[in-house]
């Protein structure tokens, strides 16, 4: 297992309470797994990426453990963390177009950057222009500034950048969201790329756009409201699920080859709850065609087939 | 109903100027009564700068936009008053297009005063009402209420049914679905079919090619400010013949078909494609240079009826099987 999370709960401190926007997380990724998150906005996936790594100013950690390759990361203790972010957790953050500095030449920021954690640049400099070849970016991109890449360049070099230490567990915030979709395949592929060549042993990618992670990833975990809603194998998410918002998010994408005039789909009713003060129970049940009575009560995440786990009243019941 | 004839855009660029930047050239297409087109291309091919230049926010370099016969550009004051009575547009961000600082149903407000200030309060109030639930929402919910109270999904459709409360025939739907989640934007994309069925005609823009698929009749392919290819929807997407087309298909991420079951060479983009020939030249994989691709720009020749595509490797139809001459529906 390279990670494990769990019951993982952070919140947002705002001046009319705590928003539970990650409420009790837990899921493990295998070696070599590439996992994608997928769930609407503000459904708390961002979240879960960014308190692997560090918790912004407002969040506030309440409970759980993490531990990666055996080892406990801390992520409560700023300090603590140094010592993993970049060589042991690294971070695709989402625009990351606009994480360059632009008022540095793009190998000086990486210079820069390097030596901040005592690392020689010259010496990383082979292998950094081995890696640029493999994406397909010239070595001249290291004297130009990042306003003379498009937005696939962009990301691509920060890619490079965030995996040059090899690290254990890269998380990739939308990183195909803002791109066309020609840069958008060669970006996702080249995730997977990384991982076969084993610059980071296992990735977990966020994104709300479902088509992609059925492409690149080996497993998809849902979340809805804050919590996990289904974690299973990607083929089983897509033509298997058993919880019933991921039946109606994946029901709801048009295809090419999908017209309204021939199949017309249908939305999710309903907003997703304010995560504020949640009612007890299952968060999606305002929503759900197949609430019942039990639907009050909080299902938990369980196991109901080989790695596949599901939080659903209904689903433990279907497939008892 | 509204045609653009050979329509360009150039911005001059650099010290002083001196260089050109086309960022749209030559687009000749139509949109007819109760039509859904999509304009369809990555970031930079133009798509939105068309759509720009329909609603009169940026000027023609050349060419002529005609709506109903009427060159566009002429209208001044009254005439431009009148035309946005029938033309309507709806943009990207749902966020940016409320001002924060006042109550999101302000918009209704506006187009009252400056369309309707004879209505009686009680008549527009009825009008509003209806038009809010033609889109889908619920009067109560929505109305007097700040923009951050509201949804996305629920700020996108305020702002359609904005615009349907001028009883428009025309819309420009820029982008309107890309900032919607998943569950919401098939509600806003039904709802623009709903509104086809009516009579409605929509420009479609979009960098989504299975959102184009499934709302439009025709589709234009743009890339870097050029038609590549375009015609009915399934031509264009089940019988793609220009390469860019071609690429787009295959890169675009399908749910039940996994990318490695169609290998292809992807092209990467390339710092500085060269401004002559055809704008696909730099990245294509089938150019020749003994059918001139790097220093002549292809025409767009109809190669079945109704499927037009700029490519010199494309023959033309024969000329009785064709419908209408080069260039125009």
């Amino acid at each position: 297992m390279s990670l494990q999370v769990d019951n993982l709960r952070v919140y947002y401190q705002t001046l009319s309470g705590d928003v539970k926007a990650l409420d009790g997380a837990t899921f493990s990724i295998a070696d070599g797994e590439i996992m994608g998150l997928a769930g609407e906005s503000g459904c708390g996936k961002t979240t879960l990426g960014n308190s692997l790594i560090r918790l912004g100013s407002r969040m506030k950690y309440v409970e759980g453990d993490i531990l990666l390759d055996g080892k406990e990361v801390p992520i409560w203790d700023q300090h603590a963390m140094d010592r993993f972010r970049f060589e042991e957790i690294s971070i695709v953050p989402q625009y990351a177009m606009s994480a360059m500095n632009p008022t540095r030449k793009i190998g000086t920021m990486v210079s820069e950057l390097l030596n901040s954690r005592d690392i020689n640049y010259r010496a990383s400099l082979p292998e950094l222009k081995k890696r640029l070849d493999l994406v397909k970016l010239t070595h001249d991109v290291l004297g130009m500034y990042p306003i003379e890449l498009s937005g696939g360049m962009k990301q691509r070099m920060v890619m490079v950048l965030s995996t040059l230490m090899n690290p254990s567990l890269l998380i990739a915030d939308e990183i195909t969201s803002a791109l066309d979709v020609s840069s958008q395949r060669a970006v996702a592929e080249m995730v997977v790329e990384f991982r076969d060549r084993e610059f980071v042993k296992s990735v977990i990618v966020i994104t709300h756009d479902v088509s992609v992670l059925y492409q690149i990833a080996d497993s998809i975990t849902v979340m809805y409201a804050g919590k996990l809603a289904e974690k299973a194998p990607t083929d089983t998410i897509i033509d298997a699920p058993r919880h019933p918002y991921t039946e109606m998010l994946t029901a709801s994408l048009p295809e090419i080859g999908v017209k309204y005039s021939e199949r017309r789909l249908e939305g999710i009713p309903g907003k997703p709850p304010l995560l504020l003060n949640p009612v007890p129970g299952c968060r999606f049940r305002d929503r759900c065609p197949y609430a019942y009575e039990k639907c009050e009560e909080e299902p938990p995440f369980r196991e109901v087939d080989n790695n596949h786990f599901v939080a659903c009243w209904k689903a433990f019941e279907d497939y008892a | 109903m509204l045609k653009l004839d050979k329509i360009c855009k150039t911005y001059r660029v650099g010290a002083f100027g001196r260089h050109e930047l086309h960022a749209v050239k030559d687009v000749s297409f139509e949109v007819k009564a109760g039509e859904v087109v999509s304009l369809i291309g990555e970031s930079g091919s133009g798509k939105s700068t068309i759509g720009k230049m329909i609603l009169r926010l940026t000027s023609l370099t050349e060419g002529t936009i005609s709506f109903g016969e009427v060159d566009i550009a002429g209208h001044r004051r009254a005439d431009l008053r009148e035309y946005y009575r029938t033309v309507q547009g709806v943009f990207q961000d749902p966020f940016s297009s409320y001002n924060p600082i006042f109550k999101a149903d302000r918009v209704f407000k506006m187009i009252k005063d400056e369309y309707c200030p004879h209505v009686p309060n009680n008549v527009w109030k009825e009008k509003v009402d209806s038009s809010l639930e033609s889109v889908g929402l619920n009067p109560d919910e929505v109305l007097d209420k700040y923009p951050h109270q509201l949804s996305g999904g629920q700020l996108q459709r305020l702002l359609i049914g904005r615009a349907l409360l001028l009883d428009i025939d025309f819309l420009v739907a820029d982008e309107i679905i890309s900032m919607l989640d998943a569950s919401t934007r098939i509600d806003v994309l039904n709802l623009l079919a709903d509104l086809k069925s009516r009579g409605l005609s929509i420009l479609f823009i979009t960098h989504d090619l299975s959102l184009g698929y499934y709302i439009s009749d025709r589709s234009v392919i743009l890339y870097r400010g050029r038609i590549v290819e375009m015609g009915t929807t399934e031509k264009v997407f089940n019988n793609s013949l220009h390469p860019y087309t071609q690429m787009l298909m295959v890169a675009v991420p399908h749910l039940h078909e996994k990318w490695q079951d169609t290998d292809v060479e992807l092209e990467y983009e390339q710092i500085d494609p060269s401004s002559v020939g055809c704008p696909y030249y730099g990245r294509c994989p089938v150019a020749e240079t003994d059918l001139g691709c790097h220093r002549e720009n292809p025409p767009l020749i109809e190669v079945e009826p109704d499927h037009f595509v700029a490519c010199f490797l494309q023959k033309p139809a024969p000329i009785h099987e064709r419908e209408s001459r080069p260039g125009v529906w």
